[in-house]
């Protein structure tokens, strides 16, 4: 039927002797919620400029919609919110908004769009006057006025407080409600966890493992304490059926995996008990995708 | 809340609509910024006035409103083709406006449209105060209308293919400061109230070459001298359009 809203093979992507993108191959599916995942560097926001038409790939196939990415007859199509910037500074909120819908044929209300996205009091407020989280709900606002397939969201929440995370959030699903397409960039676990069909993370211009959020988690349950840092460790999975594994990450937060039951609870408390150990938060629950990502990029700050 | 239908209805709206809106927002930018309006409008009325009125410089005979008149124009058009939009579209690329209309359906030959436009509509509001002023001081403007305008669009390109050259390339501060010193340096060299021929003869010659010497030069032989064509300057600042233009189309980078 239709092509996916976005399908990337082998894209390669350098700036001068670096190589941001090396060798990436994605899909986002038509009327999904699609999260792209990565630390920073990782390669996201290359990837989602390329696919916005901004940059050109050194390598690969690239098709948005079925059409080449830099193809004008997608602008239409296509709604784009920036990671940051691309407002005058002096122009008003509401007079930017409504600047951006009139390049469309049948826009949404611009004055509604305010409203929905608690601008409306800011409506004759310059740009540069609205806080950070203020100017990143009027580029959503404009990414989504003129009633696009696809939307490219880059870090979306960024610099939100909560009550507006929670509103893009709402926005992005009543968005997927509509049958927009919706590929995202973020580095919020949760965020990508909640809203998203299909997690892609990806680190240093790779994917490196992508699925539903239930499929990267996994059905593997954990048992996670709070205790006081150092405990012996290689006593208690002695004490453990094979194939059980115990780790302590952080300091002080202990996770146990294996065959998460009561036998394994109570080897556990009976150890403690041994040991002295007061253990604290003490609970069994699946894996995050905040494991998951930490797992496959690795702890190391960059 | 009221309910918002975001089920897709994607399309462009027709050029001449998306055109029309974009010119209107930079008209609105320029008249609300006020290094601008001082640019474009004070400056100006200042010069000529001020020259008109006192004896300050010998322009060799004739009536004073009569010489700085058309000089006057020509600065106002090189104060909103060139320098006021070289720093507007350097800073517009800076903070990625440029970027952020190439993701919409605007073109960006839609967008240089607009940009004209703008300009122009900015041009046509300098002009009626001017010449509402140079009247007042008791200008007498002689020469076609028609001469007069043809110079002043050729001259619009002209600078507008400097202005976006400068503001396509270098760093957004850099065009700031490279536009006002090409600014004060033309209207010091330009023939636009010192004339020209108060400079030694081969230096002349040079600044004749200027596309702001080509625009007075021009405005002042048919607005005072009642000249039909002024074939000479048409020719100096075509040369300038072409050139700028070109180049500015081939280096302007849009982030």
């Amino acid at each position: 039927m239709d092509s996916p809203a976005v399908e990337i093979i082998d894209l390669v992507k350098r700036y001068g002797a670096t190589t941001a993108i090396d060798g990436l191959t994605l899909s986002a599916a038509r009327g999904a919620v699609t999260a792209i995942l990565g630390p920073n560097g990782a390669g996201k926001t290359s990837t989602i400029e390329i696919c916005e038409g901004f940059r050109r790939a050194d390598a690969g196939t690239v098709r948005v919609l079925g059409a080449d990415p830099r193809a004008h007859a997608l602008r239409p199509r296509v709604g784009v919110m920036l990671q940051a910037g691309g407002v005058p500074p002096a122009m008003r909120c509401g007079e930017w908004l409504r600047l951006v819908s009139r390049f469309y044929a049948s826009p949404l209300d611009p004055q509604a769009l305010l409203v929905r996205l608690g601008l409306a009091e800011h409506a004759r407020t310059p740009y540069r006057r609205l806080s950070g989280g203020q100017q990143q709900r009027l580029s959503l606002a404009a990414a989504v006025v003129g009633r696009p397939e696809l939307v490219f969201l880059d870090e979306p929440t960024a610099g939100l407080d909560p009550q507006a995370r929670h509103g893009c959030w709402d926005l992005v699903g009543d968005l997927r409600a509509a049958g927009v397409s919706v590929v995202l960039t973020t580095h919020h676990m949760d965020e990508a966890e909640r809203l998203s069909d299909h997690v892609v993370i990806i680190d240093r211009g790779q994917v490196v493992a992508e699925g539903s959020p239930a499929q990267l988690t996994g059905a593997e349950r954990q048992l996670r304490f709070r205790a006081r840092p150092g405990l012996a460790l290689e006593e208690l999975l002695n004490a453990l059926p094979d194939g059980s594994a115990a780790k302590e990450s952080p300091a002080g937060h202990y996770i146990l995996e294996g065959q998460v039951g009561p036998e394994l609870l109570a080897t556990v408390t009976a150890w403690c008990a041994a040991e002295g150990v007061t253990a604290d938060d003490l609970r069994i629950e699946r894996r995050t995708l905040e494991d998951v990502f930490l797992e496959l990029t690795g702890r190391e700050l960059r | 809340m009221t309910a918002l239908d975001f089920t897709p209805a994607p399309g462009a709206a027709p050029l001449p609509r998306m055109v029309l809106a974009q010119a209107g927002a930079e008209v609105r930018a320029i008249l609300r910024n006020g290094e601008q309006l001082l640019l474009t409008l004070i400056i100006p009325v200042l010069l000529l006035t001020g020259f008109s009125l006192a004896p300050l410089i010998d322009i060799g005979g004739g009536s004073r409103v009569d010489f700085l008149a058309p000089g006057v124009l020509a600065l106002a058009v090189m104060s909103t083709a060139f320098t006021g939009q070289a720093i507007a579209t350097g800073f517009e690329r800076r903070y990625g406006v440029l970027k952020r209309l190439g993701a919409t359906p605007l073109s960006r030959a839609g967008l240089m449209l607009a940009k004209t436009l703008a300009v122009l509509a900015v041009e046509a509001l300098q002009v009626v105060v001017i010449v509402a002023v140079a009247l007042a001081l008791g200008w007498r403007p002689q020469g076609s209308f028609l001469g007069a305008a043809l110079l002043v669009l050729l001259g619009t390109a002209a600078f507008s293919g400097l202005g976006l050259l400068m503001a396509g390339v270098l760093r957004a501060e850099a065009t700031l400061a490279a536009a006002n010193l090409v600014y004060l340096v033309l209207l010091g060299a330009g023939g636009v109230v010192f004339p020209l021929s108060k400079f030694p003869e081969g230096l002349r010659s040079a600044l004749e070459l200027l596309p702001i010497s080509a625009l007075t030069g021009g405005l002042r032989a048919v607005l005072r001298d009642g000249a039909a064509l002024p074939l000479g300057a048409l020719a100096v600042l075509a040369v300038w359009a072409v050139l700028t233009l070109g180049l500015a189309s081939r280096t302007f980078r849009w982030e």
